[in-house]
């Protein structure tokens, strides 16, 4: 029997590369100054999905994403592993969003896909570390959930098998479907692109896009291949409530952001040479401090 | 009404500390707002359980216990939550940065259109302004006792003061360790409720089955080692850190890691330390190749003593060192362990 599966997948900073003008003056992130990359818990569970679409002949995965139309780089690369098809949600007002707007702008966005089984996305984003919208697109969509995800053991009738992480353990557990998992880092990491379909893929373009071609040859070329249009919506098109979606649907505001600067102790410094390192531990050990 | 709220998370029937540390950070944010600390416990088999909560001074212990609340399941506990939510309109929430605590305060908050911020390292209590639109025209309104929910944001790089000001309750997590357990009074009276599961929690909840659990108790004891060896990115390898584990075992100390070198796969994820991972206050913490993010320095700025061993004399936490050696990891480790193995007592 085959799934309908959905995967969110979030273009994030790259986080582990932070420069100074990283925020905006208002507080919230300024994403055109850093590197975008596919946020890396997406990929475990993009891998989990696909693991799904395998043992399931029939199923399809739709990768779905909120953001700048940048991120139709994450739904190609999404297409490159073996998804179906790709949405991008995209639009000003969706804009400055907190985790419950962005949840529910994604579960709206789900529910104008319509048919789904199982939904997966990573535990959590390297650009806020919360774990949040998971679990809120699930409670916006009235399912239960599976978080902490390590592997999906197997998917059956109406029945989702799962083993998760819990605090100082594991623990396996068996849910219903229609379900929402969320998939930790330390899951079976994503499988790389597939030659054939980066070949078939790597022109993949927003609807939007697409229709705005001038060029002759170009729109013929797409005009043969329906499946390089990727799907995009704005707010309206997904029915979206302008007081639950971007700056307006957020209950969080940030009442101030600052940098760090430590209050500097005085501190002993020491060179690495036999002398010194030896004079430091002898102070520790008459010291008492180890020993 | 209107009071401060702990999710208190419960193994069994004992109550985790992360939720005493929370109780202790409760009662003073419910002095500070002049009003009651009270407690919630979902379970099964509770009997008795207010007994570990009251002394830290819950003025009310609200209490769920049915078969099918333990193991722990999302939609039940969320129902639970959030029904009584509707009913007593707290203020403020506090849960565990847990498992658990992550599982279920997305849950309410969305269910309630609350805001949540996740990992603080700080709660304090605040006043706020902001433009709000009334009308057509955008008026500064001011807000009074604001629930200041602080935490490094953007992969630690900054610290962010997150606040609510139009949506109840308030909703923290915070987690294991960051913030310190106190027994406010050991015959502290505070008023018990039983409360009646089946009104709060349809039957249709239960629809997740823990078939199989194994908990085990942690395998390191970062959070209470007196001394605590840890290594970052500096470290450069795996076999880097045997050197670290080395030393530690010399000096009966644990070994920590920066989230950098838990994510190269040097070390175990739960050796983690910082805003992400375990809070640590020993009373020597020697930092190995870590430049000092300030996710990192958050988890273990507490220690009585730092030891910084960098290549790079300008990194950040040897601003916060009491010793600073210019050298590196693999150069100076060495040298530490000759040396103590001669001449420890």
């Amino acid at each position: 029997m085959g799934y309908k599966i959905i995967v969110l997948a979030k273009q994030v900073p790259d986080t582990r590369n932070v420069g100074p003008d990283a925020m905006t003056p208002e507080g919230t992130v300024n994403r055109a100054a850093l590197p975008a990359v596919f946020n890396p818990e997406d990929l475990n569970a993009l891998e989990q999905a696909l693991r799904i679409k395998d043992a399931n002949p029939g199923s399809t995965i739709t990768m779905l994403t909120m953001g700048l139309p940048k991120a139709t780089e994450v739904l190609r690369e999404g297409l490159y592993r073996g998804a179906d098809a790709g949405v991008l949600l995209t639009d000003r007002a969706l804009g400055g969003a907190d985790t419950l707007a962005t949840s529910y702008t994604l579960a709206q966005g789900i529910k104008k896909i319509g048919d789904y089984d199982i939904i997966v996305c990573g535990r959590q984003a390297i650009d806020g570390d919360t774990a949040q919208v998971g679990p809120q697109v699930a409670e916006k969509l009235g399912l239960t959930q599976i978080t902490y995800t390590e592997e999906v053991l197997s998917v059956a009738g109406k029945k989702i098998t799962a083993k998760r992480h819990i605090d100082g353990g594991v623990e396996t557990v068996e849910g219903p479907l229609p379900i929402v998992i969320t998939v930790n880092g330390s899951a079976a990491p994503c499988r790389t692109r597939n030659a054939k379909l980066v070949m078939k893929y790597k022109n993949a373009k927003p609807a939007p896009e697409i229709a705005a071609l001038t060029d002759e040859a170009e729109k013929a070329y797409y005009a043969t291949r329906p499946y390089l249009a990727i799907q995009q919506w704005g707010a309206a098109d997904i029915d979206a409530d302008p007081a639950q979606i971007g700056k307006a649907g957020s209950p969080t505001n940030v009442k101030a952001v600052k940098n760090i600067v430590f209050t500097a102790k005085e501190s002993k410094t020491f060179t690495a040479s036999d002398n010194d390192i030896d004079n430091l531990m002898a102070e520790l050990i008459q010291s008492n401090t180890i020993g | 009404m209107n009071n401060v709220f702990v999710y208190c998370e419960l193994e069994g029937n004992k109550v985790a500390d992360v939720s005493l540390e929370l109780l202790t950070k409760g009662r003073k944010l419910a002095n500070e707002l002049g009003v009651k600390l009270e407690a919630l416990c979902v379970g099964y088999k509770l009997d008795g359980v207010e007994s570990q909560i009251l002394p830290y001074g819950a003025d009310k212990v609200h209490i769920f216990d049915a078969e099918g609340l333990f193991p722990y399941t999302s939609l039940p506990h969320t129902s639970a939550v959030v029904n009584l939510f509707k009913e007593e309109q707290p203020q403020i929430c506090l849960l565990g940065a847990t498992v658990i605590g992550r599982d279920l305060g997305p849950r309410v908050s969305s269910a309630l259109h609350s805001g949540l911020t996740a990992d603080c390292t700080q709660l304090e209590i605040g006043s706020f302004d902001m433009k709000v639109k009334e009308g057509d025209q955008m008026v500064d309104k001011h807000y009074e006792n604001q629930l200041y929910q602080i935490r490094p944001a953007f992969g630690g790089s900054i610290i962010a003061t997150i606040v609510n000001p139009e949506h109840r309750p308030q909703m923290a997590t915070v987690r294991d360790g960051v913030m310190k357990k106190e027994i406010v009074d050991a015959n502290y009276k505070g008023e018990v409720v039983k409360h009646d599961v089946a009104k709060y929690v349809p039957t249709t909840d239960y629809v997740v089955k823990v078939i199989d659990r194994h908990v085990e108790a942690a395998k390191n004891n970062l959070k209470g080692a007196p001394i605590v060896v840890a290594g970052g990115y500096g470290v450069g390898s795996k076999e880097g850190f045997d050197k670290l584990f080395e030393l530690a075992k010399e000096l009966h100390a644990e070994v920590g890691a920066s989230r950098a070198a838990v994510d190269a796969g040097w070390v175990d994820h739960d050796r983690q330390i910082g805003q992400t991972g375990v809070t640590v206050r020993p009373k020597l913490y020697i930092a190995c190749g870590i430049s000092g993010q300030i996710q990192h320095i958050a988890g273990m700025q507490d220690s009585s003593m730092i030891i910084s061993i960098n290549s790079d004399p300008d990194a950040p936490i040897n601003q916060i060192a009491d010793y600073v050696i210019n050298g590196t990891v693999e150069e100076v480790i060495p040298k530490m362990i000759k040396y103590y193995k001669k001449n420890s007592k």
